[in-house]
């Protein structure tokens, strides 16, 4: 074809049209090719920039906290992630339909979802959390702009009120509370990792843009409970509580060997499991924080520090009138006995045989033993809130303190401190460190209080408390020598000591021949009627030893219970079967 | 020379390809190892869950009250407990 042969088709343009046209195109292109060369070459921050936004992500990588378990690895805490709901107020936008929808899948009243929803904070807050997988998966369909879920880790704590007082707990944002989780938080804490990525258009992480700071995971926590042993304290404490109408209690389980805490239970108790409602009191927990004047209980130490000193040997007989003067002071025996052995002053609790023995030393001497003993000092097991008593310089005792401090008045203990002091007639004399972690045997040094000859001549005088004429015959534990003493003290209401109020205690171990375990146990307040300790803490102490004598398969050292019962024919387990 | 060069720029081309191969595996190898991370983690979560679980339905308190009242277990009072001692015949 050609074009110019036709003379309507022939180009008739002007030439500086021509030239107009072009250099305007021209002036076009420039443009964009400086562009181009300004974003290419330029100015490369931006599109590199805008291509990483898409292409790189900055991870943080979760870490947990640590698992708390017993001795035999039975898990007492532990994290595991849940998804949370939580709101951008600037950013929400929700409909009322959708709120009416949403206040259903929470279950919580639409009105309470509102009020929730209009909080004026800045950044983020949350809205519910947990929530629960279902409700997670709900809501996440709903895609709500301004609501998202954050996945986080909550503690979940299996034996619940069990082992709540040694556990304690952490609050929402994971920080330890109380007990345990409190005292090695640092330890149990995790720590959040970050990473740099790139990732490809299918999501996949492809490669890391900078060195990866790693997650450190919260290490693990072996504590030196026994849980079954801490469930059968918890029982036997918890049905006691209630057969005699008492306040509140404690039990504490000791390896005598070792200074192992086996278990440790207080009552009231609370559920770590539930974070509502938190109340302090029941959280409190009594057998470490708590002190008591411990009556009776102080007795042996009066009769180890005058047999230290050769002043009176176990079978010295001495004058014990039914009154005694000291001071101002009347000292009472309520079973009176004119005359005692050392021995049966401890046996049958005898203050005016106690006094007698606590003034043949000069306070000094006598605040030595109890200083020794641990008494007025940390007991040193690391557990947050721990306290050390009272025990007053002996320059400061008038005569009547230092009489009353013969049967445990005028010093305050707590029953971890009671407990650990009579490791002493335990052990030979050596007092081995407390732990709430648990331990191997070899890394540990005791602490030496008695020689072994007094250790084991108070041991022998604690055998006689629940031998027959004792004052904890309630105490016994078939087939075992159990040595232990009884403690009754009267409390202090108002600066008096009330006739009728009582904290009843007991502290023993078995078997005596070579003592594996050692047991406080404290009643506060016991109410149904029987208040002396042989016969309210006793028996708890009785159940609890036994189990867990037979727990840890401690062999039998009574032998001659034995061989009575087979003797008098079946008579135990004959009328028990006969009765099922 | 020429063919030496020649020679040469084949081995280039071959590098570049080996290259790309070998960019490309680790890219595969790496989504896998991240895949396969995330398994570990997904099961160890798994794992906590489980044990959670496993110490909920063992917890000692549950333990003794399915035993107890509904199986009219009880744990014998002392009095009904007796302790035997193997002796070896003289």
């Amino acid at each position: 074809m050609n074009y110019h042969a036709r003379k309507l088709l022939k180009l008739n343009l002007a030439p500086w049209r021509m030239a107009a046209m072009g250099s305007l195109l021209l002036a076009g292109f420039t443009v964009v090719a400086l562009r181009a060369f300004y974003l290419q070459g330029l100015n490369t921050d931006y599109l590199q920039g805008k291509g990483d936004a898409v292409a790189n992500r900055n991870l943080t990588l979760p870490a947990h906290r640590g698992q708390v378990s017993d001795r035999h690895g039975q898990l007492l805490a532990i994290s595991t992630p849940v998804e949370s709901l939580w709101a951008r107020p600037d950013e929400l936008k929700l409909s009322d339909g959708a709120r009416a929808q949403l206040a259903k899948v929470l279950g919580m009243p639409a009105s309470e979802l509102t009020k929730k929803l209009s909080r004026k904070t800045r950044g983020e807050f949350s809205v519910l959390r947990p929530v629960t997988p279902e409700q997670a998966v709900r809501i996440a369909t709903m895609g709500v702009p301004g609501l998202h879920l954050r996945r986080e880790f909550r503690r979940y704590y299996p034996a619940g009120e069990v082992a709540a007082h040694v556990v304690g707990f952490t609050n929402v944002d994971d920080l330890g509370q109380e007990g345990v989780e409190r005292a090695y938080q640092d330890w149990l804490a995790g720590r959040e990792g970050q990473r740099h990525i790139q990732r490809d258009r299918r999501g996949n992480t492809i490669r890391d843009l900078a060195p990866i700071r790693t997650a450190q995971m919260g290490g693990n926590l072996a504590l030196s409970l026994d849980l079954n042993i801490q469930y059968l304290a918890h029982r036997e404490l918890a049905a006691a509580i209630v057969a005699l109408k008492a306040k509140g209690g404690s039990v504490v389980v000791l390896d005598a060997k070792t200074g192992e805490i086996l278990a440790l239970a207080n009552q009231p108790i609370f559920n770590p499991n539930n974070r509502r409602n938190y109340q302090p009191g029941p959280m409190r927990n009594r057998a470490v924080i708590d002190t008591f004047e411990p009556g009776s209980t102080i007795k042996p130490f009066v009769a180890a520090a005058v047999l230290e000193r050769g002043l009176y040997r176990p079978d010295s007989v001495i004058d014990t009138p039914e009154t005694w003067r000291v001071g101002a002071k009347l000292v009472r025996d309520t079973h009176p006995h004119p005359k005692l052995t050392v021995s049966e002053i401890i046996q049958k609790s005898s203050n005016v045989g106690a006094v007698k023995l606590a003034m043949s030393l000069t306070p000094q001497q006598y605040w030595d033993v109890l200083h020794r003993s641990g008494f007025g000092q940390l007991p040193g097991s690391g557990f947050p809130g721990e306290t050390a008593g009272r025990l007053r310089n002996a320059t400061t005792w008038k005569p009547v303190e230092h009489a009353t401090m013969a049967y445990g008045y005028g010093l305050s203990v707590s029953l971890l401190q009671l407990t650990r002091a009579y490791m002493a007639f335990a052990n030979d004399g050596e007092v081995m460190p407390l732990s709430f972690l648990k331990r191997e045997p070899q890394e540990i040094v005791g602490e030496r209080v008695f020689s072994p000859g007094v250790a084991r001549k108070v041991r022998a005088m604690l055998e006689t408390v629940t031998q027959e004429g004792g004052t904890g015959t309630r105490t016994q534990v078939p087939g075992y020598r159990v040595a232990g003493k009884t403690g009754t003290a009267h409390k202090l209401v108002g600066g008096r000591y009330a006739p009728d109020i009582f904290l009843s205690s007991f502290v023993g171990m078995a078997p005596a021949s070579n003592p594996r375990l050692i047991i406080g146990v404290v009643i506060d307040e016991p109410s149904g009627g029987v208040y002396y300790g042989g016969s309210t803490a006793g028996p708890v102490f009785a159940q609890v030893m036994a189990a867990s004598l037979r727990q840890l398969a401690v062999p039998p050292d009574a032998p001659e219970t034995a061989t009575r019962i087979t003797q008098n024919g079946q008579p135990a387990m004959a009328r028990a079967g006969g009765g099922a | 020379m020429s063919r030496l060069n020649a020679i040469l720029v084949l081995v280039l081309v071959g590098c570049a390809l080996a290259v790309i191969q070998s960019q490309h595996r680790s890219r595969t190898y790496f989504v896998e190892l991240e895949r396969l991370k995330k398994q570990a983690h997904g099961l160890d979560e798994q794992w906590g869950k489980l044990q959670l679980e496993q110490s909920t339905w063992a917890n000692p308190a549950r333990v003794d009250t399915l035993a107890g009242p509904p199986r009219g277990r009880i744990s014998p009072p002392h009095d009904r407990v007796r302790v035997e001692t193997l002796v070896s015949a003289p």
